[in-house]
């Protein structure tokens, strides 16, 4: 099935920054590039911008397709474009991929200035708030002081809060979808047994690409993205052959689809920037700063918030974004909770579904330009 | 879950209502009390609500919505966390009435709750005829009305005196939205109470 992109042919553009970014593990990066998209037009005032933040492994290609392939359609195209929700003839979209990424932007894979050879794993280890400096130097290159709206899923949502925290007289509107304000101790254990697939991979040990890791990283996150219904669903017990065969070959379905996942994403996926994506996962915590009263973090936002989750999430469950609404009230901060039914899990958030776009479409409709 | 055919507790509750305070709507359907609170009174508020239309319109109207259920969806705000904890038309489909009550006035300073009056004449007829009333404030037949709770303004003076609830405010309505000050529970269709701990 060829999917039908909303906003027609995209471009992809690049934008360098030359003055050096201090991270917060303390290393200098003396300059660096992001990978970027924009959609639709950016007004005089410039006032209808709206960021994309993307999750684990997205990128810049938010929505609409490339001319030469027009079969590479953006992550999130089902409610970019034209009449979507993010509607694209009322707001200026602008994605990108983040620091440490691979698509583009730098990373693992770019030239180290000082050796002439790539990072690979000499690349720092960068973190949400890293990104929020970079994405800003990014807002200041397009002309945006501020964004009628940051967006984002799962680490994405994460990043539209801190952007709040961080830059609070930067954001209207902070759209916070399946996230959550911390990792739990579990959360931390999943992101360490796929870190472990892959340092431990000979492969990686040797310099090489760690095809094994990267696959058996992927595919325990898939699990950790469905929902328990939606694989019983889609799966059941079903076998391939339709009797046991008594070997380690694929003979469930279930497990033919983790090894197509985690074949797809092992053959184009770097390593270096999955490592660095769990970590900045795993030392977001915004509420640290405040000894671990996320309302105390949250207070000086000056968004107004709407937060989703969905009902079959349970890697950041509906109960994780209740903390983050709880601690808005606390404030007395202005939120629209929904909390939405679905069986898809924690992947919920990048599906089409109707409600849930009628929601952030409504929400949206309020935000003015 | 709201019922927002008539909107005279509404127009009580604003009156109750001070500009600048904070309010908690429990049950607040697509966010029109909270809206009139924010237009006329200049209150801020949050609204409870668990229908996903109802979530999606109270959105639409840029209000405050926190889709959760009720009984359980007090438990993290704060103890006196808001001015006034509203509950329209909503206690008589409420099973753990006490515990709501108590909630509501954990979590705000007052509760304001308003309730159809079984006791209301035209239901005592309805019943004293053989048929279980339908009316403007009791708009369902016996087998698909959402009430669980049914009981009377007498009922409800003698649970706040068993709770140890001061009653600050009550008014008393008919069906068409008027004010009764005698016989109310003879003469009264809707109440609406406000109370403190």
């Amino acid at each position: 099935m060829t999917k039908v992109s909303g906003i027609g042919a995209v471009e992809a553009k690049r934008e360098r920054f030359d003055e050096s970014l201090r991270l917060r593990s303390g290393v200098e990066l003396a300059g660096f590039e992001l990978a970027y998209e924009t959609y639709g037009t950016l007004n005089a005032a410039g006032s209808n911008a709206i960021l994309v933040c993307h999750a684990l492994s997205g990128h810049h290609h938010v929505a609409g397709h490339y001319a030469d392939n027009p079969k590479n359609v953006g992550w999130w195209d089902n409610i970019v474009g034209p009449g979507r929700p993010l509607d694209t003839d009322r707001f200026f979209i602008v994605g990108l991929n983040n620091l440490g990424g691979c698509h583009g932007s730098t990373g693992p894979a770019s030239v180290n200035p000082a050796t002439g050879k790539p990072w690979g794993r000499d690349f720092p280890i960068v973190t949400v708030e890293d990104w929020i400096d970079a994405q800003a130097r990014l807002a200041d290159r397009l002309g945006i002081d501020q964004w009628a709206a940051t967006i984002g899923g799962s680490l994405g949502g994460m990043q539209a809060m801190q952007w709040t925290i961080q830059y609070p007289e930067r954001v209207r509107h902070a759209l916070v979808i399946a996230a959550a304000p911390r990792l739990s101790a579990e959360n931390i254990a999943f992101n360490e047994v796929a870190r472990q697939a892959i340092l431990s991979d000979p492969d990686y040990e040797a310099g090489r690409r760690p095809v094994r890791g990267l696959r058996l990283a992927r595919m325990l996150g898939h699990i950790t993205y469905l929902s328990d219904d939606q694989m019983a669903d889609k799966f059941g017990r079903r076998l391939r052959h339709g009797e046991f065969r008594y070997g380690f070959d694929v003979e469930f379905e279930v497990e033919s689809y983790l090894r197509y996942q985690g074949d797809k994403f092992a053959g184009w996926f770097d390593a270096d920037t999955y490592l660095r994506m769990t970590k900045a996962l795993d030392y977001f915590d915004p509420a640290a700063a405040c000894g671990g009263d996320l309302a105390a973090a949250l207070a000086q936002a000056k968004a107004k918030f709407f937060v989703a989750s969905f009902s079959t999430d349970w890697r950041f469950s509906p109960a994780r974004s209740r903390e983050i609404v709880n601690a808005l009230v606390k404030n007395r901060q202005d939120v629209a909770y929904a909390e939405i039914e679905s069986q898809h899990g924690h992947d919920s958030f990048l599906m089409e579904d109707a409600h849930y776009h009628a929601v952030v479409a409504a929400y949206l409709k309020g935000v003015k330009t | 879950m709201t019922n927002t055919l008539g909107r005279a507790d509404f127009d009580v509750i604003a009156g109750w209502v001070q500009p600048g305070e904070t309010v908690l709507d429990l049950g607040c359907g697509d966010g029109a009390l909270l809206k009139l609170l924010a237009a006329e009174r200049g209150v801020r508020g949050w609204g409870i609500e668990i229908d996903p239309a109802n979530v999606l319109a109270a959105v639409a109207n840029g209000v405050n919505v926190i889709q959760s259920n009720l009984e359980g969806g007090l438990a993290g705000f704060e103890d006196g966390a808001f001015d006034h904890v509203v509950l329209s038309r909503t206690l008589q489909t409420v099973r753990h009435t006490q515990g709501i009550l108590a909630e509501m006035l954990r979590v705000g300073r007052d509760a304001v709750v308003s309730f159809p009056n079984f006791a209301y004449w035209k239901n005592r007829m309805a019943v004293m005829a053989g048929r279980m009333p339908v009316s403007e404030d009791l708009p369902f037949q016996w087998y698909d009305t959402p009430n669980v709770r049914f009981f009377t303004i007498d009922d409800f003076d003698a649970l706040c005196v068993e709770m140890g609830v001061t009653v600050r405010e009550r008014m008393v309505l008919d069906d068409k939205g008027r004010q009764i000050a005698e016989e109310q529970n003879f003469l009264g269709s809707l109440a609406v109470y406000r109370i403190r701990r």
